[in-house]
Parts: C-alpha cells; structure tokens; sequence
C-alpha cells in the first residue's frame, strides 16, 4: 500500500492515459466490427494526446487533437461508410495469419521493451522551469530552422491534396 | 524500476503501441484496417519522439519532427483513402488479398 499512496497525481494521470491508449488500441486491433475499431481508434487518439500534454507538448497534443481526431479519424469513418455495406452484416473484418503474426508481434513488442529496459538512458535533470507554451517557439522555430523541411511540407501537403482529389474522383465514361 | 514517471514508461507505452500495430498491418485484411494500423505505428512513433524531446537532450526539436510525422500522417491517409476507394470502386471490394490483378 505504501508504494500506492507514494505515486504523485502526474504518475496516476501518466498510467490512466496508458491504460486508456493500449486497451482502446487493443480493441482497435482486435475488434471484429470495423466502426468499432474505428470509434475505438478516437480513445486511442485522445490518449495520446493527454500523454502529449504530460510530455509539456501542449501545442503538439492540440495538434493531434485536430488533425487526427478532426481529420484523419473523420477520413477513416468516410472510407468505412463508404466502402462496407453498413446495412448488412459486412462490416465484419477478417483476419488471417494470426498465430504468425501475434508470435512476431509479441517478439516484437519483448525485444522493443527489454531493450528500453537494458539501455542505460542518459537523461539530463529535466528542466525545472518548463515554458508556459510551446507555441510561440515551435512558431519561430519553424520559421528559422526548420523554414526548408516546413515550405516542402506545404507542398508534399498541396500535392496530396490535389492527388487525393485525381485519384478518388470517379472516372467519366469514356465512349 | 520506480513506480514514478519517467522515459521508459513512455517507451513501455510506445512499444505496445507499435506492435499492436504492426499486427493490425500483418492480419487485417480489410485496407481500411491496415491504414488504422499504420496510424497506431506513426503515434507510437510520436510519442518516442516527444518522450526524448521531454527527457533527452533533443528539447524542442522532438516536438519538430512529431509535427512532420503528423503532417506526413494527414497526407498519407488522404491519398491511401482516395486509392482505396478507387479500388473499391474497381473491384467492389477492399480486402487486401482479393486485389492481384495488375490489369483487366
């Protein structure tokens, strides 16, 4: 019980949102319903942002609030709706290969863990005083350094977008 | 290892993350399931990187390159959807092992 009463309220927050990622990920991965998966996905999202913020990334976890939650999430449920036949029972995903798969991603997930626990991680005392937001300086940083990576992200964004469009447009009937 | 907070929890949380994953990409055989898998892998790659930015020497700059992998991510769901629903409108289906034919 003494270990229990030692935790501070940010490691009960940390293993909340640890909880909510992997068992809401577990259901995405293993749920038989695709819309399950799907709305489970959202929980997913939504804890990783919440361990974003305990990171002190606050910008990044709007961030991924927005652009996951309010987009990606959305495009997903947009290509589920449209490509299942919602009415009938063929929302039902199968699956193949299980017993390979779930023995490479238990290898997987047992050789990432020990090596993370292995490693002798040189971690610096961590700021005392963390920035009130890390807004204002992923702004300028983006516009100093990272100015070149940030301008071809607004093209690789612009070209998507366009092909995007190209490719999901349905074709005319050629006579 | 302590009970508080520190980088190798956020590793823990990232590995799982990652695996479960990879084992979407490997047994789902719907497409669509396969794109959520990838989602989960680029979150689990975030969440190393702000982890090091947070508790390594790579401050801000972890922050950085979650922000591309995010962007990244927009661009790769809007085009991997757009090709998706072009397949289902060619072969009326998204299972991944019925789509093998190159051409009609």
């Amino acid at each position: 019980m003494s270990i229990l009463t030692d935790l501070t309220t940010t490691d009960i927050v940390f293993y909340v949102f640890a909880v909510v990622v992997i068992l809401s990920a577990a259901v995405v991965v293993f749920s038989k319903n695709i819309i399950h998966s799907a709305f489970s996905l959202m929980f997913t999202f939504f804890g990783v942002a919440g361990l974003y913020v305990l990171l002190n990334a606050d910008f990044i976890a709007v961030t991924q609030v927005l652009v996951y939650v309010g987009g990606i999430l959305v495009l997903l449920l947009f290509g589920v709706m449209l490509t299942t036949r919602v009415v009938d029972i063929d929302t039902k995903a199968g699956t193949l290969h299980a017993i390979p798969a779930s023995i490479l991603a238990a290898l997987l997930v047992g050789t990432l863990c020990g090596v993370f626990w292995i490693t002798d991680w040189v971690t610096p005392a961590p700021k005392s005083a963390a920035p009130a937001s890390t807004a204002s300086t992923i702004g300028q940083m983006l516009m100093t350094t990272y100015l070149l990576p940030f301008e071809v992200a607004s093209v690789v964004l612009l070209v998507a977008m366009i092909g995007a469009a190209m490719i999901a447009r349905r074709e005319k009937k050629r006579t | 290892m302590t009970i508080h907070l520190s980088l190798v929890h956020f590793l823990f949380v990232s590995a799982v993350l990652f695996s479960l994953g990879v084992y979407a990409v490997l047994t789902r055989r719907n497409a669509i399931m396969v794109l959520m898998g990838i989602e989960l892998i680029l979150n689990s790659a975030n969440i190393n990187f702000i982890a090091f930015g947070h508790y390594g020497a790579l401050s801000i700059d972890g922050q950085m390159a979650a922000i591309f992998v995010i962007i990244l991510a927009a661009c790769e769901a809007a085009v991997a959807l757009a090709i998706v629903l072009n397949i289902f409108q060619q072969f009326n289906t998204v299972n991944v092992d019925d789509v093998d034919a190159l051409r009609d």
